[in-house]
């Protein structure tokens, strides 16, 4: 177990990179802490797995250092490393039963059956996978097969990390929702550091104590889940967290005031820093609401979901979408929307530029 | 309520009828000759299994089949290693790919009794390229018309040059199809290169690997081309493989009764090799 820490990482694919362009990473900064749960958060292809794989050591970083405990790893072999992965399918040895799958790790490196029959017990009772260790891994359904891949990583004690690379992309969903919680508890069991790599902020939000957002090969915030939904520091993450995701409306600041529509928004706290640029308001759907005064705005389209309604509407040619809990408008209605104040922001270029509440 | 009728037969007939004509009556035809002794002029005359036990008591017939088994049995101990080393050789991606797969399929591509005709000349003491090279640049003693052994070495290189591609392109394309990830979860799992070959690749490979052998198996065995053209057979009988004295015996001899009988049991043979095998390397999967 260990504390990681990245130090201005950059990574290109191409072997002569001259423009930003050409790097899936630019310039990663991070900490991690010893017996943390990580989730690394992103659309396809933002670097993400590029970023999984330099701290596994399958990939050489074109610049920078990957640090185990301020040991300097970055030129360390994955089986060096001391680290688990966990791969999007499952990775089994299909001619081999599960125990030997599980043994598999720790024969490589020598250790004594009789350590290796104890610590793969403990593992497969700890994963639920005591009653299948003798059969054949090949014949197993993809939640077992990938629980098998998880057991090869925690089967060894003095593993640093363990990373998961989408591992419930081939899972059903109804079996999803288990294993997700089983990781949870098994990170509790195993105190080991995890980073849990995925395009899907459910699993990254109840995994992880924090979250690292990423985009373009670069980091946009780090943070708990409930500082991602409640301030997003870039609206890129308003719009990539919360279902729906964030509203963000351009506005127009004058008088130190912003306006949307010509109707005066109240934001959170003062613009920081009163220069150009593009601004717009971010607000939540769950924090805008009906009322009798606000913006105008007309329904377009009503979506019961169960929980809540969402709700779209119009106000001119902005979208503004909504969520209620009951009494839906009808389409078409004519209504007035009210902002909560507390939760307004103001984003300058895409970066938040509202000021804290009382600051 | 359910109604049931015999409409679905009707869909079978088509391929009733395609596997009557080019299986079922060709197979009957020489059911029909090996219980009979033929003579000129389509005189028939009934034999019931005789030619059968005259074949099975025959010195003749074993010696084929053991320089048959003896055949088969050195090209695939050294094509289907050879294949699988070759196979993982082989560049997985980028330019030398397509240079090297076209010239592992060239040799496939060239006719059968061309081969032969080819390495016939090639291996002459004289003019050919190996041959001359051998006897008067090596001073190794090497005729093929002459030394039985030297025959042998022959027919075996001459057909593990021109299959051993097939068995590098089965191993290749099941080589290609094992993602990354086993390679990388296999080098944090800290595997040795014997380990990765033993647990990811025969593994992934076995179900290419079976084709395969079962190809390069019945090919082998019932293979007349290349080895008549090469030696005929020859030097006296070394090389009269199962089929080269089939041949002999059908059209040579025009004996349709004894040749029936043989090719049957050739057959059976082939079938029941082909099954075993099969069937014990499908065994574990189900």
């Amino acid at each position: 177990m260990a504390k990681i820490t990245l130090s201005k990482l950059r990574h290109s694919y191409y072997p002569d990179p001259k423009t930003p362009e050409d790097y899936a990473l630019k310039e990663i900064d991070l900490d991690w802490q010893d017996g943390g749960a990580y989730a690394l958060l992103g659309p396809s292809g933002c670097g993400k797995s590029t970023l999984l794989n330099i701290i596994s050591g399958l990939l050489t970083p074109s610049d920078g250092a990957v640090l185990f405990d301020d040991r300097d790893v970055t030129n360390l072999p994955p089986d060096k490393r001391n680290i688990a992965q966990v791969f999007q399918f499952p990775v089994i040895y299909d001619t081999m039963t599960a125990y030997d799958n599980l043994a598999f790790p720790l024969r490589n490196r020598r250790v004594d059956e009789a350590t290796i029959k104890a610590r793969v017990t403990e593992i497969a009772e700890m994963l639920e996978l005591t009653d299948m260790l003798h059969r054949r891994a090949a014949g197993l359904s993809p939640d077992n097969k990938q629980k098998i891949s998880m057991g090869r990583g925690l089967v060894r004690e003095d593993v640093n990390v363990v990373m998961f690379d989408e591992p419930l992309t081939v899972i059903d969903p109804h079996l999803k929702w288990k294993l997700r919680s089983k990781l949870k508890e098994l990170h509790q069991k195993v105190r080991a550091t995890m980073i849990y790599v995925t395009h899907d902020q459910t699993e990254a939000l109840t995994f992880a104590d924090q979250v690292v957002v990423m985009q373009d090969g670069e980091i946009v915030q780090i943070g708990t889940p409930v500082e991602l939904f409640e301030r997003p520091a870039h609206t890129f993450v308003g719009h990539f967290i919360g279902s729906p995701g964030m509203n963000v409306l351009p506005c127009e600041m004058r008088d130190g005031g912003a306006f949307l529509n010509g109707v005066n928004i109240p934001l959170e706290g003062s613009d920081r820093h009163e220069t150009g640029g593009k601004t717009e308001i971010g607000i939540r759907p769950e924090f805008v609401g009906f009322d009798t005064v606000g913006l105008p705005a007309v329904v377009s389209k009503v979506s019961d979901i169960g929980r809540h309604c969402v709700i779209e509407t119009m106000a001119g040619d902005v979208k503004v979408r909504v969520i209620v809990e009951d009494n839906p408008p009808e389409q078409g209605q004519s209504v007035h929307l009210n902002f909560q104040p507390a939760q307004t922001r103001l984003y300058r270029d895409g970066w938040i530029a509202s000021a804290r509440r009382g600051k | 309520m359910k109604t049931e009728n015999q409409k679905a037969w009707l869909f079978v007939l088509p391929v009733l009828f395609l596997v009557a004509f080019n299986a079922l009556i060709p197979i009957m035809t020489v059911v029909n000759y090996s219980v009979q002794e033929t003579f000129g002029n389509n005189l028939f005359f009934w034999e019931g299994l005789g030619w059968f036990e005259k074949l099975l008591n025959s010195d003749r017939f074993y010696s084929a089949l053991g320089r048959q088994f003896m055949f088969t049995g050195s090209i695939l101990a050294i094509e289907i290693p050879l294949g699988i080393i070759i196979a993982l050789s082989m560049p997985r991606q980028g330019f030398w790919v397509p240079i090297c797969l076209v010239t592992m399929a060239l040799p496939m591509l060239i006719p059968w009794n061309v081969v032969g005709a080819m390495w016939n000349i090639f291996t002459l003491p004289d003019i050919g390229l190996l041959g001359y090279f051998l006897n008067h640049v090596l001073g190794v003693s090497y005729d093929m018309t002459q030394d039985p052994a030297a025959a042998w070495a022959t027919i075996i290189i001459m057909d593990v040059w021109h299959w051993t591609s097939l068995v590098v392109l089965l191993c290749y394309a099941g080589l290609v199809s094992i993602p990354d990830a086993y390679y990388q979860a296999a080098k944090i799992d800290g595997a040795s290169n014997w380990a990765v070959f033993r647990y990811i690749q025969i593994p992934k490979m076995k179900n290419v690997l079976t084709i395969a052998i079962l190809l390069r198996f019945m090919d082998s065995f019932n293979i007349y081309t290349e080895p008549f053209v090469l030696t005929g057979g020859g030097p006296g009988n070394s090389t009269t493989l199962l089929s080269i004295d089939l041949v002999k015996i059908a059209l040579g001899q025009f004996d349709l009764g004894p040749a029936a009988a043989m090719s049957l049991i050739y057959f059976a043979i082939t079938l029941l090799v082909s099954w075993v095998f099969y069937t014990l390397m499908m065994k574990d999967d189900r």
